[in-house]
């Protein structure tokens, strides 16, 4: 029981400050490949004691959303990132919350963040907030796609159950898994805003989804919605990790050298990750806004398939 | 008739006063409505009395058995009896209905002063009220229907009480018509049932029907129930007549009177019909996923904010109606519990829309008030002009597009996990079917986010774009009270939905003969349907934890990071533009949906006119878009109407011969009819 929290507790602080590093790690790979130097990895970290320490400067006529939001954003993506597996699984909080409250819980943050893009009344905001609603309209349902082909296997929603569920030995390879995993690749990529939906280096004002958004904020509350934003990306690439490459995991009861194992296992999965997503990304370029919804349409389209297949497939008993 | 404790019936005799009891309200309130304080006095009666009658429907929901006897009257149809009486299905209706009820008119003892002639409003506002109770203590056809009759007639008068507006008075007229095709196809669903014994008592329905007349009473009440709830193609009237209506009664038509449509849906299908046949759960899931997903478009594209409301009841009542056919097609498996964790969801989503609909039009209500302004392009910034209202907005707005901690999404959630459980249904067509309703479930959730983000922001947030925007004020005290107590429920309804799954197994044991385990006995207040093996949900513990992290990282940042704060113009990249003209519009915000949805669902198309260069003349943008249902259903059925009308009115103008010899072709045709039938 005191284990299980503690597991529960450091997880907590292990993602928190775990998601500058990989934003810094991937910043850097990806400045490698285009043959740059690039920062440090550890440069997010620089940026963020930077921000927090300076003064925020906050529009005339913003309101108290405006402000509070930052908060709303980084607490409800936090506890996302804190329920799905890392290094080790049976946390105590996965049992109050499935594999859908996940995706539901980052879909609040993205209202409050849309919100606050319109809190000013500019028109960058609006653009960021509109075409971010755009895209989680087809986003949101591939991902819950995603989620009914993976639950279906497993006879469950919760991560954990999923999780073990796939490395048992029921589990061989399957067309519905490899749709979900497509699926699940392309909503992590506009979840995100990595190329080729939206690109986070750009300032570039018609181009911009996410940073539109964000545009207005700037010190403490600006570091807060960067940190929340690094976090979601940790969160996806755990997530993928937890789902489709769960070997090493620690289960709950395991000796310490299982976790141990979990552990650097988990920071090499992350990191693979990480590279792979720039690997892609360096060899692809940003879609037109209104291309973006075709390409979400897919991974909608491969997350139905897959569900589809599996509700046929399975003769019930 | 008297009341004693001891007897069996007495609950059931104090809902009967209840409804009574308003009923002369609503002959007082015409007695007094033009008086000062006169509505005040009706609204604080019905509030009250709404009060007493969700406590009477929650204590019977409570008791163990309370399957009594109904009450006979011996009023009704000659030779016949009023059944009236509660159990579990229509005591939880009834606490629905009536905590709304109870709340709105709370609202309205503030609101309602505002209105322009009372005498209009104040005497048909109960009696809608107690149509609408009297529909949910009826046992038997009769009297439900004069219940239904009440209710309709009762919500017209409100819907045409301000006919100053062309809009209003077509409202008045399609929402009749609609209502009076829709009782009509009751009165016939009830007909079948009745058989040819005219057993009008619902005991006596509950008989096993023939297949052919089953299959029938299912599509007419799907006509009948559907065209009051908004099922499409039946909703057209909805977004017409639900916004029309003073704002108090927006929210009872939208929030409550939706709901006694599903609640007759239910009874007819679930109770009265018999066991259902397997493809019963085809038709209505169909009906239930395009409902859902036309409605929040339609709720998308609209920039009037009670139109946007209405059209999105259209939403909610789709997810409702997906429940209760997944429930269907449960129940036709024999998968109890299964069945009863849909029609728990369903109910439960009833219970939901109905707060956060109910807040939403006081909200808007109060906005009209405050800037005489429904269209959101007009609107902005009213967050800082009217700050309760806009908090008690946000809550209501979080809450219906579904996003946890609220209670909108422990709902839906619900509906996921019974979807979860189709693949185990023994037939091809629903299993190919329901995950395809997931994704229009899914897809209607997530585009329901961007409505109202699209609602609130344009509405509450940014700047001012009109005159009376900037000069809003606050609204009164007891319309903020009734939102606040709405908004706090749907966040208690949102932490604790345990206690509201297990209040709610009454019904379902009624209806599918199945309950689902006590959540009670669920570690953490957690909620685990089936089985915590295969989900779990704990709205308490979300709840919790995100009021903690955001609290300490709000205070961490305080205690670490500069506490610096300067106020300057918007950065805005640089070109900060000071007309609010510049904002992002409502329009705007939905343009990109539209893009991508709209060139099907409403063959939207965009006229641009841009001048050549030197040519003085503004440039402009000009948007069609068609309501597809409206013009494939409703026009060729109104033309054909107008084209025969114009024919028949000739027969008004024949000479005193030619109608003898009307008279006289008709009773020999009568004739020859009888004298072939013999």
């Amino acid at each position: 029981m005191i284990r299980d929290w503690l597991t529960q507790l450091l997880q907590l602080i292990l993602v928190l400050f775990l998601a500058p590093l990989l934003t810094g790690f991937t910043r850097k790979v990806k400045a490698r490949l285009l043959r740059r130097r690039g920062p440090s990895p550890l440069q997010p970290y620089r940026d963020l004691l930077k921000l927090i320490r300076k003064e925020s400067v906050v529009a005339e006529n913003a309101s108290w959303l405006f402000r509070s939001a930052p908060y709303v954003i980084f607490a409800t993506t936090w506890v996302a990132a804190a329920l799905v597996p890392t290094f080790a699984s049976g946390l105590t909080f996965s049992a109050a919350a499935d594999l859908i409250v996940i995706v539901a819980l980052l879909g609040t943050a993205r209202f409050f963040l849309a919100l606050a893009g319109l809190d000013i009344g500019t028109s960058f905001g609006g653009i960021g907030s509109s075409r971010e609603m755009m895209f989680a309209s087809l986003a949101e349902p591939a991902m819950l796609m995603v989620v009914f082909t993976l639950s279906l296997f497993a006879g469950s929603t919760q991560l954990s159950f999923i999780s073990a569920y796939m490395l048992g030995p029921h589990m061989g390879l399957s067309i519905s898994l490899a749709l979900a995993l497509v699926a699940l690749v392309i909503v992590s990529l506009a979840e995100n805003a990595r190329i080729p939906i939206d690109n986070p280096a750009t300032h570039l004002e018609l181009t911009m989804v996410h940073e539109a958004m964000i545009l207005e904020y700037s010190g403490r509350h600006l570091a807060v919605i960067e940190a929340a934003a690094s976090l979601k990306l940790l969160l996806y690439i755990s997530l993928i990790a937890c789902l489709f490459a769960p070997w090493g995991t620690a289960v709950a009861g395991g000796g310490a050298i299982a976790y141990g194992v979990g552990l650097v296992l988990y920071i090499v999965k992350l990191a693979a990750g990480g590279f792979l997503l720039v690997f892609f990304e360096t060899a692809l370029a940003k879609m037109r806004v209104f291309r973006v919804p075709e390409f979400l349409g897919v991974a909608l389209m491969l997350g139905l398939l897959g569900a589809i297949l599996l509700f046929v497939s399975r003769v019930p008993s | 008739m008297t009341l004693s404790i001891a007897d069996p019936l007495f609950l059931s005799r104090l809902e009967a006063s209840g409804v009574g009891l308003l009923l002369l309200l609503a002959a007082f309130g015409a007695l007094v409505a033009n008086r000062p304080y006169g509505g005040r006095v009706v609204y604080g009666a019905c509030m009250l009395v709404c009060s007493a009658l969700a406590a009477v429907g929650l204590f019977t929901l409570l008791q163990p058995s309370s399957t009594a006897a109904p009450i006979r009257l011996a009023v009704g149809l000659p030779l016949g009896q009023t059944l009236l009486g509660l159990d579990p299905l229509s005591a939880a209706f009834s606490v629905i209905v009536n905590i709304t009820s109870a709340l709105v008119s709370a609202g309205a003892i503030g609101y309602g002063a505002h209105a322009r002639d009372p005498a209009r409003v104040v005497p048909f506002y109960p009696a809608f009220i107690g149509g609408m109770n009297l529909v949910l203590l009826a046992q038997d056809a009769f009297s439900f229907l004069v219940g239904w009759e009440f209710m309709s007639l009762a919500s017209w008068a409100l819907v045409v009480s301000d006919d100053r507006s062309e809009g209003n008075r077509r409202a008045g007229l399609v929402y009749i018509i609609m209502a009076a095709g829709g009782a009509l196809a009751l009165l016939f669903a009830f007909g079948l049932l009745a058989g040819t014994d005219g057993g009008y008592g619902f005991a006596e329905m509950r008989q096993p029907a023939a297949f052919g007349s089953a299959a029938v009473v299912l599509v007419l009440a799907l006509i009948g129930a559907g065209s009051k709830a908004g099922l499409v193609p039946l909703h057209a009237w909805l977004p017409l007549a639900h916004p029309a209506a003073p704002s108090h009664v927006s929210a009872l038509m939208s929030g409550v009177m939706t709901k006694v449509a599903v609640y007759g849906f239910m009874r007819i299908v679930f109770d009265l019909a018999g066991p259902p046949s397997w493809w019963w759960s085809i038709p209505v899931l169909v009906v239930a996923g395009v409902t859902a997903l036309l409605g929040v478009l339609h709720a998308l594209m609209e920039h009037d904010l009670k139109r946007l409301l209405a059209y999105h009841t259209v939403e909610n009542i789709g997810i409702i109606f997906i429940g209760l056919g997944l429930a269907l097609a449960f129940e036709a498996s024999g998968m109890g519990a299964a069945a009863a964790l849909a029609l728990v969801a369903a109910v439960f989503h009833v219970f939901n829309h109905s707060l956060f609909k109910s807040l939403l039009f006081l909200g808007s209500g109060a906005i009209l008030n405050a800037t005489g302004e429904r269209d959101m392009e007009h609107l902005g910034g009213l967050i800082h002009r009217m700050p309760f209202t806009a908090v008690t907005f946000l809550v209501g707005c979080v809450a219906i597009s579904a996003l946890p901690p609220f209670n909108g999404f422990v709902s839906e959630w619900l509906t996921f996990q019974a979807i979860l459980l189709s693949p185990q249904l023994p037939q091809w067509i629903p299993r190919l079917l329901v995950p395809a309703i997931g994704a229009t479930l899914a897809c209607s959730a997530a585009l329901a986010a961007a409505c109202f983000v699209k609602a609130f922001g344009s509405t509450f947030l940014g700047r001012p774009r009109s005159e009376p925007a900037i000069a809003a004020r606050e609204t009164d005290r007891w319309s903020r009270g009734a939102m606040l107590a709405f908004a706090t429920l749907c966040l208690l309804a949102g932490v604790l939905p345990g206690w509201i799954i297990d209040v709610l197994g009454g019904v379902s044991d009624l209806l599918v003969h199945a309950r689902l385990d006590s959540q009670g006995g669920q570690p953490w207040l957690r909620i685990a349907p089936i089985s915590a093996d295969r989900g779990a949900y704990n709205g308490l513990l979300v709840f919790v934890m995100i009021a903690v992290t955001a609290a300490a990282t709000a205070y961490i940042a305080r205690r670490v990071a500069s506490h610096a704060l300067r106020r300057s113009p918007a950065w805005d990249c640089g070109f900060p533009d000071p007309s609010p003209a510049t904002q992002y519009t409502a329009g705007s915000f939905a343009q990109p949906i539209r893009r991508v949805f709209g060139s099907v669902v409403f063959r939207a198309r965009e006229h641009v006119d841009v001048p050549n260069p030197g040519d003085t003349r503004p440039a402009s943008l000009r948007v069609d878009l068609h309501d597809t249902v409206w013009e494939a259903l409703y026009e060729p059925v109104i033309h054909v109407v107008d084209t025969l009308a114009d024919r028949l009115t000739k027969l008004q103008f024949l000479t005193i011969r030619k109608y003898l010899m009307l008279v006289f072709v008709t009773l020999i045709l009568l004739l020859i009819i009888i004298g072939v039938s013999r």
